[in-house]
């Protein structure tokens, strides 16, 4: 086995702004607005990094797609211990539209270039929610996934991963090569110290681009409207349970 | 008229070596705004990312301030991030830093007083000295455990008696017999990380032999907790930055290797200014950080908060509070980084003269804006619950501390007139005699600028170098320094030598040069935005233009006081008032109740 971890980092918006809409409801607002890495990405560069201090995986690369400002996050991730980055470049419309199912070819064909054993990726992300492209890349790869991950380990050849479901944990057991995606407490991410930051800039990201992977980006799916959530309304205080149920029924709801 | 014409030309002659030492020098290297590579901006960005989410989850300022006490994790977690070594090179374990890439860190670690300090005693001032001044085989030895935060520093010049009068400092160092170290004793106070300290730079007395004569000089020593005979005070009960620890430090007769002095001996007082004068730039930038958090919190507030039906963000008095600290932000950030940039130039410039005229404005300007910012509060602002009365407690350090702002005045005023003082010296007792062909030069001259000659020292106008939209704003400028060449001139006429004494005079003329800094750098920071298109340049211009415009009418009003037989100076009768006071150390006006029949 190669010994070597892919792991998909996202830029998003940070999760501490606030989000305002476009006058003309296309989208959201992202000039001048503070992005950083998705938190979920984050834990996964984390486990990546340990278990390469644990000697299990032998290197870890970040990939990230985007323009420009993608390589802030790679940096970044490099600077978490991560030992090289690849930048898949997009742009423009094509950025605009970029969805799982882009992202997850683009993952798939880099796995197989790098003779991943393992794929690493957040669960989703802060922005979308889709909550897809971990489980589009290993069906594309016709690989194993374990999803929702708070705990992996390497037992032999197979990876035990146990996953947190609606009923609770659910321990399962993979072949590698696999796809996993991080759940929020499968551990809690170290800082990029600035000492680190330093020594990140010695190390390399490779810039590609999709189509060199063969990867063909159109979209599916066409942004009709973008809109706030509803005002929340106030509520309205009642005096006894009677006449709360009496206003529910009113309501309609009971 | 042979004479008249002479004296017309002497004096000219004079003025314009003051105005253009200010003029040219300030041209040449303020203009364009210091501009860093786009690697540069990105690793700044990739640094400045960590250090904020630092303090935002894991830093408890209002725990820190309650308990007086930075946690050891805390602590910890700034060492891990590297902060305790931001400028000492990367050979010796140091991020290895710029002047502005620190001023940029110093704005975000500026979110919690009393971390702000500790950092900045630690490596500011504190290893400062081995840095700037020490010997490869004292940073060797010193460097790398500090840079990592395994030792802390502290910087130990004051003492109980010895306080902006630093050059009378007691603190002895004897030289042993076998001239193999020095023993020191005595005592300091007010030592920041005093009692955390491992290394600390302490400045003493040490006899040198000058041309066959002992005299006293100050010599600069690295000091290790580790050598005995140290003793720290409890720490002080402080109104702010609680969380750093300041107190007292005694030294009984403590053994010290003549390897640990820093520099040469009895060049200590020289390597104590310098120190001093380097760490100073920063508390702009440090001041624009806390300012614009302010801004945030308190516009939430003033935007929701409501009060006979309208939101406190649509009453005047308010309004002109948020202006004010935009205001105050924006030209603390372009002074700071102006002067950052500046010192980041190679061949280590002086900007010690910039560095003093940023902290003073950024001190005072950050005092009123945080009493501003409670006061949109109201009652709320008062609580312990909020965090602004803290900031308020923290700043009120700030025109104390690194320099007073009284002694830093004199010190702009003093240094700023030094051009022309220079070579008036000689002369003005002759000037004195009365001699009537002076007296027709003086008036000659006077009416010549009076006739309104027009001014332009070429900021403006085809190959200016200050953007049109600014224009009016640097003609504003220009008249000033004329104006302020010929003031500080007719002053140094007045009263010769005595000036030094004169501290309310020189007051005026230091906030005079501090305003015109101030603009330089505002007008120099607005063109390049401009020029470059960054994002919202438009309101740069608004805050550039305002700031000038109220610097130019103040600057006039300084300036008029300064005019002798001025009206408008009420000097005299303070100084009296002032006499009379003191003489009776007490308020001597009768009671207003009181009865004589």
């Amino acid at each position: 086995m190669s010994g070597r971890v892919l792991v998909g980092v996202k830029r998003v918006i940070d999760y501490a702004v606030k989000i305002r809409v476009k006058p003309d409801n296309s989208s959201v607002v992202t000039d001048g607005v503070k992005h950083s890495m998705n938190p979920f990405c984050e834990i996964a560069v984390e486990e990546a990094v340990k278990l390469k201090e644990k000697k299990l995986i032998k290197e870890v690369v970040a990939v990230s797609c985007g323009p420009q400002q993608a390589q802030e996050t790679i940096r970044t991730a490099l600077a978490m211990g991560a030992d090289r980055g690849i930048h898949v470049e997009v742009t423009g419309k094509d950025y605009e539209t970029l969805g799982p199912l882009q992202v997850s070819k683009i993952m798939a064909a880099l796995a197989k270039k790098e003779d991943a054993q393992l794929v690493i990726l957040g669960k989703q992300a802060i922005d979308d929610d889709c909550n897809q492209t971990g489980q589009m890349t290993a069906a594309l790869l016709d690989w194993p996934q374990g999803t929702f991950a708070s705990e992996v380990s390497f037992d032999g050849d197979k990876i035990k991963v146990v996953r947190e479901i609606d009923g609770g944990l659910e321990t399962i057991k993979i072949k590698t090569p696999a796809v996993v995606t991080a759940d929020l407490r499968l551990n809690t991410p170290r800082y990029a110290t600035l000492p680190n930051i330093m020594k990140a800039k010695k190390k390399k990201i490779a810039n590609v681009k999709p189509a060199d992977l063969g990867v063909d980006l159109t979209s599916r799916l066409e942004v009709v409207r973008v809109d706030e959530p509803p005002q929340r309304q106030a509520g309205v205080k009642v005096e006894t349970v009677d006449d709360l149920v009496g206003k529910l029924k009113e309501a309609g709801t009971v | 008229f042979y004479c008249c014409g002479w004296l017309i030309n002497f004096y000219m002659s004079y003025v314009i070596t003051f105005l253009s030492s200010l003029m040219f020098v300030l041209q040449a290297e303020v203009f364009p705004y210091p501009e860093i590579g786009n690697e540069e901006v990105e690793e700044i960005n990739q640094l400045v990312a960590p250090v904020e989410r630092f303090f935002t989850e894991e830093v408890d300022s209002a725990k820190i301030d309650r308990e007086a006490k930075i946690p050891p994790e805390t602590l910890n977690g700034l060492k891990e991030l590297g902060l305790f070594g931001i400028m000492v090179p990367e050979e010796y374990g140091g991020l290895g830093l710029s002047n502005t890439m620190y001023a940029r860190l110093a704005e975000i670690i500026s979110l919690d007083g009393s971390i702000a300090v500790t950092l900045a005693a630690h490596q500011a001032i504190g290893l400062k000295g081995i840095l700037i001044a020490g010997n490869e085989a004292q940073k060797q030895k010193y460097l790398p455990k500090l840079a990592s935060g395994e030792h802390i520093a502290a910087f130990c010049l004051t003492e109980p008696g010895s306080g902006s009068d630093a050059a009378s400092i007691q603190t002895r160092a004897t030289l042993s017999e076998d001239g193999k170290q020095y023993l020191l004793s005595g005592s300091k106070i007010w030592i920041s990380n005093g009692a955390i300290a491992d290394v600390m730079t302490v400045f003493a007395r040490t006899e040198v032999d000058v041309d066959g004569v002992k005299k006293d000089k100050i010599s600069a020593f690295i000091v290790e907790r580790a050598y005995g005979g140290i003793t720290s005070g409890k720490a002080e009960d402080k109104l702010g930055i609680r969380g750093s620890n300041t107190c007292e430090v005694s030294f009984d007769n403590v053994p010290v290797p003549v390897e640990n002095v820093i520099g040469e001996v009895g060049s200590g007082f020289k390597v104590a200014m310098n120190i001093l004068n380097s760490g100073r730039f920063s508390m702009g930038s440090s001041s624009a950080g806390m300012i614009k958090k302010l801004i945030e919190l308190t516009a939430e507030y003033a935007a929701t908060r409501k009060q006979f039906n309208k939101s406190l963000s649509e009453f005047g008095m308010i309004q002109e509070k948020f202006a004010m600290m935009a205001l105050n932000a924006f030209v603390m950030e372009s002074m700071a980084y102006l002067t950052a940039g500046m010192m980041d130039r190679p061949g280590l410039p002086d900007c010690s003269l910039e560095a003093a005229m940023v902290k003073v404005f950024s001190s005072e300007g950050g005092w009123i804006c945080v009493s501003e910012a409670l006061q949109v509060l109201g009652g709320l602002g008062y609580t312990k619950d909020y965090p602004y009365e803290r900031y308020v407690r923290d700043c009120r350090i700030l025109p104390i501390f690194e320099g007073t702002n009284e002694i830093l005045r004199m010190y702009i005023a003093l240094t700023g007139m030094q051009y022309a003082g220079k070579a008036l010296t000689g002369k003005i007792k002759e000037m004195k005699k009365g001699n009537i062909g002076m007296v027709f030069g003086v008036v000659g001259k006077k009416l010549k600028s009076s006739l309104g000659g027009s001014v332009d020292y070429g900021l403006t106008g085809k190959d200016g170098v200050v953007h049109p939209s600014l224009a009016e704003s640097a003609k504003k400028f220009e008249q000033n320094v004329s104006h302020v060449g010929s003031t500080v001139e007719s002053l140094l006429y007045r009263y010769g030598k005595t000036i030094v004494d004169e501290q309310l005079i020189l007051k005026r003329v230091a906030d005079v040069m501090i305003n015109l800094y101030a603009m330089t750098a505002v007008l120099s920071r607005a063109s390049r935005s401009i020029s470059i298109g960054l994002r919202n340049h438009d309101h740069e211009v608004l805050l550039a233009n305002t700031f000038c415009s109220d610097a130019f009418f103040k600057n006039n009003y300084l300036m008029t006081q300064l005019q002798k037989h001025s009206p408008e100076n009420n000097d005299a009768n303070i100084k009296k008032i002032a006499r009379e006071v003191l003489e009776n150390r007490a308020y001597i006006c009768s009671h207003p109740l009181e009865r004589t029949f």
